[in-house]
């Protein structure tokens, strides 16, 4: 049994948060649940995938966010508790369906949780997305705890229910990525079957409709905003003449700082967890009992103006200080020890906490990026694509695009030109090809191709732009731990009643003029069937198919034998200059091949000028 | 009850979460406050994998600059980078045994000499633990042991507020039954690695 449907109210459970979550929801009796798959949110749609395996939870892999919302709207406007889960940047993809299903509203609690990623460990940019919440009018959430992000899942949806409206449930890397001790609660049962009320007037989005709607949500913000007043989850801790307002983990440096910096009996805290609408009058009755006060939060200043809106109606003129070039940064994320020195600093207190260590004279440490696996097909089409356009005398722009094969920026491949969002490869290589007058060459994985690269290719078709899209096929969605898109044989995963789109199709089908399908892992013949697709005026496609290497282990397919270098091998090094697979390593001067990382690709062993590099088991023979 | 804080820094595929998980496991099992970060973006594309753990009160679940007590590198140019989140009371342990970053084989950026690198950890912290973890887990039976054996030589110091009996058992929970005996091994290996050192 899958361990977050334990069913022992009151255990104990050392959870990552994201596991949290996901039991969170399960306990609330989550029955429908969708997401596309993004880090730092993607462990909590992988519980729901293995639960929804040996359960009757419906779950899905949806093509993109904003799918997501949509079938997730529909179960619950039918009465079934729903969840959407995305990373923050999702939620830009998904905000055309949740602007308007504000407006529409659900019956079944609906959940649509946003994992921010304050200081990009993983992401194209920190967005913060508590203005989506005050754009869209919907009500937010906002845990400090891997503990209170397990809490607080049932109150989401009964919020929702109560109000009729999705609650967005934002989340940052740290609470997603971090690990506490939870005690599970009882498992409301789950409601799985809906019923859908025909109701023309109230849910079909026409203007005449839209203007009734949009006068029920502003009353929805309004009953919000007296919730958010009593709601337990914005808090006021501690007594003082000194006050701070914080929200998320930023809460948990400012406990701590509090605590070392010896001030917890002059300094009161007002925690922010229903973060919209936020709780106008119980801000104005904390910053009334304080002196001044000083706003704790990562991202943008939205609790900072809030505040100062608020003090300004109720005539109040203290100092309520946050985002500043001597205070906190809008940049990055914060930590206990820029809080506790910017706590202290702003209160006039000692810092007596012992410094870092002095880094000065350490020498500069090599840089040990993330890179593409050894036996990477991505690499070897790179190779192929960079050799080719080599061979033909074309200069060009690489447009990229998100996943694993952004990698490809890094040298000594250097295959990555420009970059914005998902999808952004089929799209901006248009907009390159018609300025330069060139042939533009650009990348796509798979399942990013699903996600948001066909409208690209379909506007690059109709508008005859001169561009080589190049889709790097590896068969899973690899870069946020292989997830299934709508083109793996699930087959394989021993999963029935799945569908499945074959992207070939997909391109012919859209009517691309010129459309290749190649091996990466024969490299001459590759390199002559990329020629041609780059010789071709007009939109071509190359669609380069090879099983990412670590899903086909994962899959347990067998694996190819190790090579090594041989007795030939004149130190070239064309194989470390123009491939740098992590599987070679330098000693004694010599490139030699680490066999347990060899896959066996051969790559570098077509491309050796002297044919040096042979697989590992003929060592013996010569 | 103090904070005590634990930051571990390794190269994706050293196992440095399962060792994080493990200390996790037994501070739940002795009823010790836990919490636990981690940042393993890339993990598996050889990028570096940091996880931070404070055991005691506190809500925190991240470590600052200087706010580390004990520094595990399970590969010593990682050590050496994450030096700044220590403080002059630290105590680092590293593993000797490099895993070169693919920058230098290319060319870009020379690694760090291993006998400086340790002449300035020893200079700015309180002590040092150093010894090539890689090549006892090799002796133990199986090189990816490796952290083991410095979970070994960590739970050996007494630095953490856990007992090794509460280790072991978090160990019989998070490791598959087959690969127990070596791990085993290889968690005794570092222990007497930091019994060496002491003495």
């Amino acid at each position: 049994m899958h361990k977050l449907l334990t069913d022992r109210p009151g255990e104990k459970m050392l959870l990552l948060g994201n596991e949290a979550i996901a039991r969170g929801a399960i306990e609330a009796g989550v029955a429908f649940a969708s997401t596309y798959p993004g880090t730092p949110s993607s462990e909590i749609s992988f519980q729901f995938f293995q639960i929804s395996q040996e359960s009757d939870l419906h779950f899905e892999y949806c093509t993109n966010e904003k799918v997501a919302v949509e079938v997730a709207a529909a179960a619950a406007i039918c009465g079934v508790r729903s969840m959407a889960v995305m990373k923050h940047v999702g939620l830009n993809v998904a905000a055309d369906a949740v602007m308007t299903l504000a407006y529409v509203g659900v019956k079944g609690g609906m959940v649509i949780l946003t994992a921010d990623d304050p200081a990009m460990f993983s992401s194209q940019n920190e967005q913060d997305n508590r203005y989506y919440a005050k754009l869209s009018g919907l009500p937010m959430l906002e845990p400090s705890s891997v503990e209170e992000a397990h809490r607080i899942l049932p109150y989401a949806f009964e919020l929702s229910e109560e109000l009729a409206e999705p609650v967005l449930l934002r989340t940052t890397t740290r609470i997603n990525h971090s690990s506490g001790v939870v005690t599970l609660g009882a498992m409301r049962p789950r409601v799985t079957r809906g019923r859908f009320t025909k109701d023309p007037l109230n849910l079909v989005t026409v203007p005449a409709v839209s203007r009734k709607l949009h006068v029920k949500l502003l009353e929805h913000i309004a009953r919000a905003q007296a919730l958010s007043e009593a709601s337990p989850y914005n808090l006021v801790e501690g007594e003082g003449p000194w006050g701070i307002l914080c929200n998320g983990v930023s809460y948990n440096y400012v406990k701590d700082a509090l605590a070392e910096l010896g001030i917890a009996d002059r300094v009161r805290i007002l925690r922010v967890g229903f973060s919209h609408p936020l709780p106008a009058r119980r801000i104005q009755e904390f910053l009334r009992g304080c002196e001044k006060a000083l706003v704790v939060e990562e991202g943008e200043p939205y609790l900072e103006e809030a505040a100062k809106t608020h003090a300004q109606e109720a005539g109040l003129t203290l100092p309520i200080r946050g985002k500043a070039p001597e205070l906190f940064s809008r940049l990055y994320e914060l930590d206990p020890a820029t809080v506790r020195r910017v706590t202290a600093r702003y209160f006039g207190v000692a810092d007596r906490a012992r410094p870092a260590v002095d880094v000065s004279d350490v020498p500069p440490i090599p840089q040990r990026p993330p890179t593409l696996c050894a036996g990477c097909s991505h690499r070897a089409t790179f190779y192929e694509v960079r050799q080719a356009a080599e061979e033909l005398g074309i200069e060009t722009v690489y447009p990229t695009d998100i996943g694993c094969y952004t990698l490809g920026l890094l040298p000594p491949l250097s295959m990555a030109d420009y970059l914005i969002c998902m999808g952004s490869s089929t799209g901006t290589a248009g907009g390159f090809s018609q300025v330069s007058g060139r042939k533009v060459v650009s990348f796509i994985g798979d399942s990013t191709f699903f996600h948001a690269g066909i409208p690209g290719l379909i506007n690059a078709v109709f508008n005859n732009h001169n561009l080589t899209l190049v889709i790097l096929d590896n068969g899973t969605t690899a870069m946020t731990g292989h997830q299934p898109h709508p083109g793996v044989d699930m087959k394989q995963l021993k999963l029935e009643h799945y569908g499945r789109v074959s992207i070939e199709s997909v391109v012919r089908g859209i009517g691309v003029p010129h459309v290749t399908v190649i091996k990466p892992y024969r490299v001459k013949k590759s390199i002559e069937q990329i020629k041609e697709a780059l010789s071709f005026p007009g939109v071509s496609v190359v669609i380069s198919q090879e099983l990412c290497v670590l899903y086909a282990k994962s899959l347990k397919l067998p694996r190819g034998k190790p090579f090594r270098v041989g007795e030939k091998c004149k130190n070239h090094r064309v194989c470390m200059t123009r491939l740098a697979c992590p599987a070679f390593y330098v000693w004694n001067d010599r490139i030699h091949i680490d066999a347990n990382l060899c896959t066996g690709c051969s790559l570098c062993a077509q491309i050796c000028p002297e044919h040096a590099i042979v697989p590992a088991r003929e060592t013996a023979e010569k | 009850m103090k904070t005590t804080r634990l930051v571990i820094v390794a190269v994706g595929g050293q196992g440095n979460l399962l060792a994080s998980s493990i200390l996790a496991e037994a501070a739940l099992i002795e009823n010790l406050p836990v919490r636990m970060s981690e940042i393993h973006g890339m993990a598996q594309r050889g990028g570096v994998v940091e996880s931070a753990l404070l055991f005691g009160p506190g809500h925190s679940t991240v470590i600052a600059e200087g706010e580390a007590d004990i520094l595990v590198g399970f590969e010593p140019a990682e050590t050496l980078r994450a030096l700044g989140k220590c403080h002059r009371e630290s105590t680092v342990i590293t593993n000797l045994a490099p895993l070169m970053p693919f920058t230098v084989n290319i060319g870009q950026g020379v690694y760090p000499d291993l006998k400086r690198l340790q002449e300035l950890i020893r200079a700015k912290t309180a002590r040092l633990i150093a010894f090539n973890a890689t090549a006892l887990a090799r002796e133990a039976g199986n090189v990816l042991a490796v952290n083991m054996v410095l979970l070994g030589c960590l739970v050996e110091t007494g630095l953490l507020p856990i007992r090794p009996e509460s280790v072991q058992a978090a160990m019989e929970r998070k490791i598959k039954p087959d690969l127990l005996e070596v791990n085993r091994r290889a968690f005794a290996a570092g222990a007497a690695a930091a019994r060496q050192n002491a003495a």
